[in-house]
């Protein structure tokens, strides 16, 4: 349970993290808060030569409102986001499920994007309002739709030299209503099922974690409550829930059926 | 602005429960073995080494982290916390912790020192803290011996105590 060995960078500035970025290539990562990657350097199933530190980039440290959209840089912490006063209705929904106060207080929003584990609270929120994502490499920046990010488990559309500047979530419309829950086997815990859902007049939208690879998107034009239980059961089995050590296909199933008759309710009533 | 050698011991220094230290690392020395190896401060405990079980719940510039989950080149400058800081004084308790020991909250006390600095941040930030977020912070933390009602009680003992000014509890 000890990492292999690193050379370590601690960055000043975002230029600085991209030229080294770029020098190192493909054995290089960028180390934000490290609750997810410390854990995997730790476990070595990440081995990279070289960590850029990039924590101490004052310039990625403040979140900012930029046309209609919340704009959270590369080293805002998730607690720092939960604590914001008008945060995001469906972002204060889904936060208090993202780890645990004690990991929260050190994991990046960035870095749980960038990390795309296929049962993470923020890549589903990320899917559900249609963010983006602000990739920046030494020449070139580019911005990816969050439909477009997840590529696979754990697999992002990131490429070598490439580091996620920050992520844009559009601010909430006031016709919006939004719904978030989870199973897991503990608070804070991955989740075994996690279902988050948006209504706009008669659309409804919903996004399904820990079941695909990638955060599952449904969305219908006009919902009748009479249908709700076919639409949901459909969704269920369009998925590709798998039997694991966490819980069966059938109970994954099960759980979008129950989550997913919550979240919508939640948002209708 | 150099890059640390994966190979060579670097300083790392820090403010460690109010006096300025130092200790030399590695790139990849995780902060618990810092702590236990180099400062020889041995009360943070390591238990799982990937952020899972909380033994080793410490706080860096005043916010809860998992010393396994940071290494020591990252810390270099900041301040640091660990259950060792929670005493007043030698020979005498917190308040947490002597509610700790007349509710039984601990057996082994391998989960102790985390607990302990989780609780004492949430009582610190949160006076009014109820049950539920007792349980919520509790929740970052595995304890396989106490079972966790006699925490929850000493918690909330604490809490009872310390809004009556109790200091000497």
């Amino acid at each position: 349970m000890k990492p292999a060995p690193f050379d370590y960078l601690r960055a000043d500035d975002i230029s600085a993290a991209l030229s080294a970025l770029h020098d190192a290539g493909e054995d290089a990562r960028v180390l934000a808060g490290g609750q997810s990657l410390g854990a995997m350097l730790n476990m070595r199933l990440a081995k990279p030569s070289l960590l850029i530190d990039i924590m101490h980039i004052e310039a990625l440290g403040a979140i900012r409102e930029e046309k209609a959209a919340l704009v959270i840089p590369a080293c805002v912490t998730q607690e720092a986001l939960l604590r914001r006063s008008d945060l995001h209705p469906l972002l204060a929904k889904a936060l208090p499920w993202t780890g645990h106060v004690q990991t929260r207080a050190r994991g990046t929003v960035c870095g749980s994007i960038a990390h795309a584990d296929p049962s993470a609270e923020l890549p589903l929120c990320l899917a559900l309002l249609g963010g983006e994502v602000s990739i920046r490499s030494r020449r070139k920046r580019r911005t990816v739709q969050a439909a477009d990010f997840f590529r696979g488990m754990m697999l992002t559309d990131l490429r070598p030299g490439e580091m996620i500047e920050a992520v844009r979530i559009p601010l909430a419309r006031k016709n919006q209503r939004f719904a978030f829950t989870e199973i897991g086997r503990r608070h804070g815990d991955f989740a075994i099922v996690a279902v988050a859902a948006m209504r706009e007049g008669d659309t409804l939208r919903l996004t399904v974690g820990g079941v695909n690879d990638t955060p599952a998107i449904r969305e219908w034009a006009t919902l009748d409550t009479a249908d709700i239980p076919d639409a949901l059961n459909d969704l269920a089995w369009s998925l590709d829930a798998r039997d694991d050590l966490h819980a069966t296909a059938r109970y994954r199933r099960d759980l979008m059926r129950n989550l997913g008759r919550i979240v919508i309710e939640e948002v209708s009533s | 602005m150099t890059t640390l050698a994966a190979t060579e011991t670097h300083t790392v220094r820090v403010r460690l429960n109010g006096r300025a230290v130092e200790g030399r690392a590695t790139p990849r020395m995780l902060l618990t073995d810092f702590l236990r190896h180099e400062l020889h401060a041995t009360g943070t405990h390591v238990g799982c080494e990937h952020g899972v079980c909380g033994a080793c719940t410490i706080r860096i510039d005043g916010a809860l982290a998992r010393s396994c989950l940071a290494y020591a080149v990252q810390v270099d400058g900041a301040t640091i916390e660990t259950v060792e800081s929670l005493a007043p004084e030698r020979g005498r308790l917190s308040v947490l912790q002597t509610a700790f020991q007349r509710h039984h909250a601990l057996q082994c006390g391998f989960c102790t020192a985390g607990i302990l600095m989780s609780l004492d941040t949430l009582l610190g930030a949160e006076p009014d803290a109820g049950e539920d977020r007792i349980r919520e912070v509790l929740a970052g933390h595995l304890c396989r011996c106490t079972g966790y009602q006699p925490i929850i009680r000493a918690a909330l003992d604490a809490a009872a105590r310390l809004r009556e000014g109790d200091a000497d509890a």
